[in-house]
């Protein structure tokens, strides 16, 4: 599957496509297979997100995780500071990444 | 220390303004984000991978407690409550809103910071000796020529599109504490046979993809020709310099390309010709500058003497304080190296306690080191004791001053974008394997350096054992190499041979440390038992 992510521009967070808005937690993120484009083009233009790119990635337990690791860093946040990202809640989530 | 006259004020102030108006086009959708990128990058504004980034230039890395306040004011109330002092003496924020950068630089220069010229190809902040000015072995303050040398370079109109990013460091003494051999020009401001003070330049060094050691090609400059030589040094690299190709802009690539010699010549032909058009600051400038660097009202400590009866206060003074060339005086070192923390990271509280300490032990000055820790400079012997106990309490009293648990990590992958692996990680465990199997002791002075990509913002090149992040199919993995020095006796590591896996370069690092305890003669350190029995041993440790 294809995930489209970018920026908040006003915040610079991770953002991804929902097929509808825009969410920071990647396992709401839709598959956009062949509408990339079109999809990155119309939000940039109306500022929801900035640089959107399309990104490979596959579904995990149900979640879509994308394919390479720095997807995966910028999906949940520093590895290091477990505390800072998206899940310091649950301890082995860094097991997600890696 | 340098204050700001009504000048430098004004261009910050005004920076300050044009930044928030741009933003606010930015938001507006009046520019478009390829026509506002150069704009924040003038400003050190970067996206990173999880946010906008902000890099704040510290001048040659000198600051004061308001400053260093005022760093730690930004952290809370813009940041996630840390900042990451860099290897280029600046900090960095990783957790910036855009709609609040103006603000946080309109903060900044009200302690006479900025974050202008931390980014883009124009001549970034000029690094120098974090001993500075209080170097027992220096032969004098090398911060006045930094400074003049800052104030040339800033909005530079001609160096402002250069084919390259530009670094310049400043020395003044044998002992090179700001690896200014690798910088893109290096200056050692020595004394000729006339007892006169000039400046030696080197010129094309450097480390990232193609590392280099800069070749001298002027022995003495006289300082009333200093910037003169500077400017011709930039003009022929902004002349002939590479546009065609990034990998090939940097000027070591010109120098090596056209040879010192070649490169000297044009030099030199250039600055004939500048010396006739009054680009020269008058030597009252200079002389200006230098009265804000005059030494701190020292006092008579020569019969101050250190309470050794507390060992771990004894270890941290032998390891973490060098000699002043004041009696009764040391520089302390505050390691921002715990084992198992993030090299060169400092929460708000740790920057607040930093400056006060600053404050009343050290005249009011800290300097951040290359090495990613932060250095009380002027400290009396007899209040070593007091600082180190708060020091202590505030987990900043890590004895390991250039062991290797001192280890240099760029942000690699955990923030940022260019990046082929993650170095923290890789930092944290080597740090925690040394400290539990407790050899580091033994080790002595071994420097550890650790970039997650060929970039080389960790100085791998430089690093006794260095180890760069690489990319294998999206998988971490990690390049072994030995005998770097970024000091006076400079050298490039090299490659031991095929990379290892997260957990396989912890293995490396202590296999290669094990032949070094095997090996070793009396009082030589890692380097120089590297340097007497070659690669192959190290090889035949690792490979088999
Ligand atoms: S060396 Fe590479 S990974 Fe590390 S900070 Fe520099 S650019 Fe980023």
């Amino acid at each position: 599957m294809r995930l489209l992510t970018g920026n908040d521009l006003k915040t610079g967070a991770v953002t991804w496509w929902t097929g509808t808005d825009w969410s920071i937690h990647v396992e709401d993120a839709a598959d956009v297979t062949g509408h990339e484009d079109e999809i990155a083009r119309r939000e940039e233009a109306s500022r929801r997100v900035n640089g959107p790119y399309a990104v490979d990635a596959e579904l995990k337990d149900g979640v879509p995780r994308p394919s390479h690791i720095k997807e995966r860093v910028r999906s949940l946040g520093p590895t290091v500071r477990p505390d800072l990202t998206l899940k310091p809640a649950e301890p082995d989530i860094g097991n997600w990444v890696i | 220390m340098y204050k700001y006259d009504q000048y430098d004020q004004a261009m910050v102030d005004t920076r300050v303004e044009e930044f928030r108006d741009q933003t606010r086009r930015r938001l507006e959708g009046k520019l478009t984000e390829a026509q506002f990128t150069p704009l924040r990058l003038k400003n050190g504004l970067y996206l990173q991978l999880h946010a906008y980034m902000l890099r704040v230039a510290i001048p040659y890395g000198t600051l004061d407690s308001r400053q260093m306040h005022a760093l730690a004011d930004i952290a809370d109330t813009y940041d996630r409550g840390y900042g990451h002092f860099t290897t280029r003496q600046n900090i960095q924020y990783n957790w910036i809103k855009l709609e609040e950068a103006p603000d946080l630089l309109a903060d900044l220069a009200k302690v006479e910071m900025h974050a202008i010229q931390t980014s883009g190809n124009c001549i970034r902040n000029i690094s120098s000796d974090h001993f500075a000015g209080a170097a027992a072995d220096e032969l004098v303050d090398p911060r006045p020529y930094a400074e003049l040398l800052r104030q040339w370079s800033s909005f530079h109109p001609e160096f402002n599109a250069l084919p390259r990013k530009f670094k310049i460091a400043v020395i003044a003494s044998e002992t090179d504490r700001a690896a200014m051999r690798l910088h893109d020009i290096g200056i050692n401001i020595v004394k000729n046979e006339a007892g006169e003070l000039g400046a030696a330049f080197y010129v094309g060094g450097g480390m990232g993809r193609t590392p280099m050691i800069a070749p001298c090609i002027n022995p003495f400059v006289p300082l009333d020709q200093l910037v003169t030589y500077a400017e011709a040094c930039l003009r022929v690299y902004n002349r002939y310099g590479r546009r065609d190709n990034k990998y090939k802009a940097r000027i070591k690539i010109l120098v090596h390309e056209l040879g010192a010699e070649e490169y000297t010549r044009q030099v030199e032909e250039e600055f004939a010709h500048l010396l006739g058009q009054g680009v020269e600051p008058p030597l009252a400038e200079l002389e200006r500058i230098r009265t804000y660097f005059e030494d701190p009202a020292f006092q008579d400590a020569s019969n101050d003497t250190i309470d050794r009866s507390d060992p771990d206060f004894a270890l941290w003074v032998d390891r973490n304080t060098v000699p002043h060339k004041r009696e009764g005086y040391v520089s302390a070192v505050i390691s921002l190296k715990p084992v198992g923390g993030i090299p060169g990271d400092a929460t708000a509280r740790q920057m607040h306690v930093m400056a006060e300490l600053a404050k009343s032990y050290s005249f009011d000055e800290l300097r951040v080191m290359h090495t990613q820790n932060i250095v009380l400079p002027h400290v009396r012997k007899a209040t070593l004791y007091t600082l180190w106990q708060t020091l202590e309490a505030e987990g900043l009293g890590s004895p390991n001053l250039d062991m290797i648990e001192d280890i240099i990590a760029c942000p690699g992958l955990d923030y940022c974008s260019l990046a082929n692996a993650r170095s923290i990680p890789v930092a944290q465990k080597i740090a925690e394997r040394f400290a539990s199997t407790g050899k580091t002791d033994a080790l002595g002075q071994l420097k550890l350096k650790i970039s997650g990509c060929i970039n080389a913002c960790g100085h791998h090149h430089a690093g006794h054992i260095g180890i760069l992040g690489v990319d294998r199919k999206g998988v971490e993995n990690y390049q072994l190499l030995l005998g770097g020095s970024e000091a006076e006796d400079v050298s490039l590591a090299k490659i031991t041979g095929p990379g290892f896996d997260e957990n396989g370069i912890v293995d490396a690092v202590e296999t290669v440390t094990d032949v070094y305890t095997r090996e070793r003669q009396d009082g030589e350190r890692f380097l120089d038992t590297y340097r007497r029995i070659g690669m192959d041993p190290f090889k035949e440790a690792l490979y088999g």
